[in-house]
């Protein structure tokens, strides 16, 4: 329909050309001699017309182009500019002391970087089963019909839902589920912890890491999946021995990129890990405490921060996700690009 | 008869492949009840506090039941129309710019540009908007939090517009300039007609991926309990009424926040929805 | 009836509404290469992977009929057992490229969850190796990647591959179609070499190629089977206009 719709603008333009009279063959037919010089000089003005629309037009793009470039400059600069006084302040202290103290202006990220990895290694564990068996299921045994259609539907619609809505749906279903389970194993019932944020981030990321591992596990070549069955291979010996094998490396570059997007998560986080930057002593309180990740610090204390070096330092962390979830950026594009090409 | 086959071997072997059959299904199941419990849960308690009044009227102070969100729809609407009116155009002139130029080197560029914008955390993109709008104005407004919504929405636009030009037909636009037609006309009056459908998809995507968005307007939009319709003034949204309700201690403002995730989980959901159809349909058309 | 080996009975195999095999029946002999032959889409190749159920990949494919193998009847049998004694080399060389050669030859074994002596292992990699012509070519390679062979070396590698499972019957597909003329020479003198330890069904469009290797030849068009006969029978005197047409080169 389109298509044809299309041929219809063609030669609607080619008849506003012989109307108009100034495209070059279709008057020549249509016009008579006399008119000919005539009609030429129109051609040729308007071709003048043209070339100057032309470089506006082409210029306009550029423009536009170049923009997109300097947004991200930009960013990078201001990012960098504006952690400055906290760089000099904090030098390479931020990055291993463990106490965050704006009061008395200490400022160490350590609590945060280890609740962001805490509740991103959680998430990917809690995730990964999941995310795996709905991508084996719909390129491997449901391929048509009514369930996998749902399946696809309803992890796409997952992956809709915004942040803050599974972070208030959290705080009334899965904080009171973690703090029974710190209450059967005698804990403080804090219920908001890090344990609760992974829960809520797992299943966040279970549609992005399924939408990768789902691209990449139908890329396996058919051919070698039938030699396996012709050797009388079972579906599970050949998703186990084969299929998984073949798109390993796919299948981890969807586990970094759902590393990136969770350590840069920041609503249901904030709402569910109970914004505590003090470091338990155990691994299980660890767990279990309220704690605080570097987007859901950012999230609670920016606009309470006061003093320069506060905010600088808040800003800093800033720039420290951005680099962090651009270096796993780019290491899983690049497996994906280079499992691809094999 | 080989001598490794033995029955109980196979019938092992047999077991183990339905076993893990029926456990993928399992889990595949298992990953779709949080959605299902998120649409009852939001469902259950927000249909109550959703009436007319609820989108006609602002909040009410704490103690007095009732009220509405009045202020957050005006909030968003306006968030969402700055952020695509400064997304749209560079969106759309730079896919086209990346389509008509793949192999130069400013695209390659252009394209990782917008790669890393992609993968920019939404609460850093709130920061920057911060640096560039709220700290020389002084003050928080919905423009900064506009200008946020348009850098996250930015990325999506372009490769959308850029992957539904590569669809077209090369013929098409051969056909174009073989009469004659200018570059830029063949371009304006012939590949994005015929793409339009993609790019609108495109921009919806976008505008669904940023209406639920809540970080980058955290300390750019802030939230506003007024109706407020300047652009230089602190504005309300949907996500940051309802975190701002939702982490309250009180029980009204809860149901407040429910209804108003009932109604933006339904205006996501629809968009979606709406994309999905629109997409399909246009996949059968090339 | 001893030797015969695989008999098929009034075989229909449909896509969806659509007949691809009708009616077909056949007797297969032990230890002799049977070539099928016809037009590319006569069937010849849904044939074939009718007799390992290897069709049951192929959406909505149904076949009716009886298989019967060594006396004994398939149909009711699971895919599994069937394929294991009906083993299948595939038109495009396709060893696992995950695997090194060694675990190639035993990947039915490893698939299968098989659990035996590394040296019985390692004795049958020598076995089916020397058996497909490639082990003085790759002894010293066994453990590196088999991507690293040539197309002819891989195809030997995949008919290794099938040997290891001991099968009854070896169906080839084509299986010379994307090598080159001296690759395939290989593979055909191997082919002959292998009759004596395996019945083979050869499926094949070419017919230097079928009257090089075959010894009975089968004829099929538009999913009938025109004739069955010896290799001489059917290239010097075949009894249906069709199949003369298609030795001679008129159709096909």
């Amino acid at each position: 329909m389109i298509l044809n719709s299309k041929k219809i603008d063609v030669k609607t333009i080619m008849q506003e050309r012989i109307t108009s009279g100034n495209g070059g063959i279709a008057d020549m037919q249509t016009e008579n001699i006399k008119k000919r010089s005539n009609s030429f000089d129109t051609v040729a003005s308007s071709r003048k017309n043209n070339m100057g629309a032309e470089k506006a037009f082409n210029a306009v793009l550029l423009i536009m182009g170049i923009i997109v470039i300097l947004i991200l400059a930009g960013i990078l600069v201001s990012l960098f500019v504006e952690s400055l006084p906290a760089i000099k302040y904090n030098g390479f202290g931020f990055l291993i002391n463990n106490v965050w103290d704006p009061v008395t202006d200490r400022y160490g990220a350590v609590p945060f970087l280890l609740g962001t990895l805490l509740t991103s290694f959680l998430a990917l564990v809690i995730s990964i089963p999941f995310s795996l068996a709905v991508s084996i299921v719909l390129a491997e045994y449901l391929k048509e019909g009514w369930i996998p259609a749902i399946l696809k539907s309803a992890t796409d619609l997952l992956a809709g839902v915004p942040s803050v809505i599974y972070g208030f749906w959290g705080l009334f279903l899965i904080t009171p589920i973690v703090r029974k389970i710190e209450m059967s194993l005698n804990l403080p019932p804090y219920g908001v912890s890090i344990l609760a944020a992974s829960i809520i981030l797992a299943i966040m990321i279970i549609p992005y890491s399924a939408s990768i591992a789902r691209e990449v596990i139908p890329l396996v070549p058919v051919d070698i999946k039938e030699a396996s069955y012709s050797l009388g291979a079972t579906k599970y010996e050949t998703i186990k021995t084969i299929i998984l094998k073949y798109s390993m490396s796919g299948i981890l570059a969807g586990i970094v990129l759902s590393l990136g997007r969770a350590i840069g998560e920041t609503m249901a986080v904030t709402m569910l890990i109970g914004n505590s930057n003090i470091l338990p002593k155990n691994f299980l309180s660890l767990i279990f405490n309220p704690g605080n990740t570097m987007a859901s610090v950012i999230a609670n204390e920016f606009t309470e921060a006061t003093g320069n070096i506060y905010l600088s330092s808040l800003v800093e962390i800033g720039l420290l996700l951005f680099i962090v979830s651009f270096i796993l950026n780019v290491i899983g594009k690049y497996i994906i690009r280079k499992f691809v090409i094999e | 008869m080989n001598n490794f086959d033995t029955d109980k071997h196979f019938k092992f072997r047999k077991l183990k492949n339905k076993v893990f059959k029926y456990f993928l299904y399992f889990l595949s199941s298992l990953s779709i009840i949080p959605l299902i419990l998120i649409i009852v849960h939001i469902f259950k308690n927000g249909i109550s506090a959703i009436n007319i009044n609820f989108f006609t009227s602002l909040p009410k102070p704490v103690g007095e039941s009732g009220g509405g969100i009045l202020n957050a729809i005006v909030g968003t609407s306006m968030l969402v129309m700055i952020a695509s009116v400064m997304a749209i155009p560079v969106g759309i002139s730079t896919g086209v710019y990346l389509n008509e130029h793949r192999k130069n080197r400013l695209s390659y560029y252009i394209q990782l540009s917008a790669e890393v914008l992609q993968s920019i955390p939404s609460i850093v993109i709130g920061i920057v908007a911060w640096i560039w709008i709220v700290l020389p104005m002084g003050h928080f407004s919905a423009l900064s939090g506009g200008i946020a919504l348009g850098i996250m929405m930015l990325p999506t636009i372009i490769k959308s517009t850029e992957e539904t030009l590569k669809l077209i037909p090369h013929s098409l636009k051969e056909a174009s300039l073989a009469l004659g037609v200018p570059y830029y006309k063949t371009i304006l009056k012939v590949l994005l007609p015929a793409s339009l459908s993609g790019i609108i998809t495109g921009i919806l995507i976008g505008i669904a991926r940023i209406a639920g968005e809540t970080a980058p307007l955290l300390f750019t939009a802030f939230g506003n309990p007024f109706l407020n319709f300047s652009i230089n003034k602190p504005v309300a949204s949907l996500p940051l009424l309802i975190f701002n309700y939702a982490t309250s201690p009180y029980d009204d403002w809860h149901k407040i926040a429910w209804g108003a995730s009932l109604v933006l989980i339904t205006f996501i959901f629809t968009l979606n929805i709406f994309t999905r159809l629109f997409t399909k349909k246009y996949k059968v058309k090339f | 009836m001893d030797n015969i080996v695989l008999q098929v009975k009034n075989l229909n195999v449909y896509y969806g509404s659509k007949k691809v095999v009708s009616n077909l029946n056949i007797e297969i002999f032990r230890n002799y290469i049977t070539a099928v032959m016809g037009p590319s889409g006569c069937g010849k190749t849904t044939f074939i992977r009718t007799l390992n159920r290897m069709h049951e990949f192929t959406p909505n494919a149904k076949a009716e009929g009886s298989i019967i193998l060594n006396g004994q009847v398939l149909d009711k049998m699971d895919p599994i057992l069937v394929r294991r004694r009906i083993g299948m080399v595939f038109q495009k060389p396709n060893p696992f490229p995950t695997m090194n050669i060694h675990d190639n030859v035993i990947a039915g074994y490893i698939l299968n969850g098989i659990r035996m002596k590394k040296s019985d292992l390692n004795a049958i990699v020598e076995d089916c190796l020397t058996k497909a012509g490639l082990w003085e070519e790759v002894k010293d390679d066994l453990y590196k990647k088999g991507t690293f062979l040539s197309g002819g070396q891989q195809q030997r590698l995949c008919i290794a591959r099938a040997l290891a499972m001991q099968p009854d019957i070896l169906l080839l597909d084509e299986p010379t179609s994307a090598l080159d003329p001296i690759a395939t020479a290989h593979i055909e003198e191997l082919i002959v070499e292998l009759k004596k330890d395996v019945t083979i069904l050869l499926v094949t469009h070419n017919i230097a190629q079928a009257g090089r290797v075959s010894d009975y030849v089968t004829f099929m068009y538009l999913g009938e089977l025109i004739e069955y006969g010896t290799a001489e029978q059917m290239f010097t005197a075949p009894e249906n206009e069709k199949t003369n047409k298609f030795l001679t080169g008129a159709i096909g």
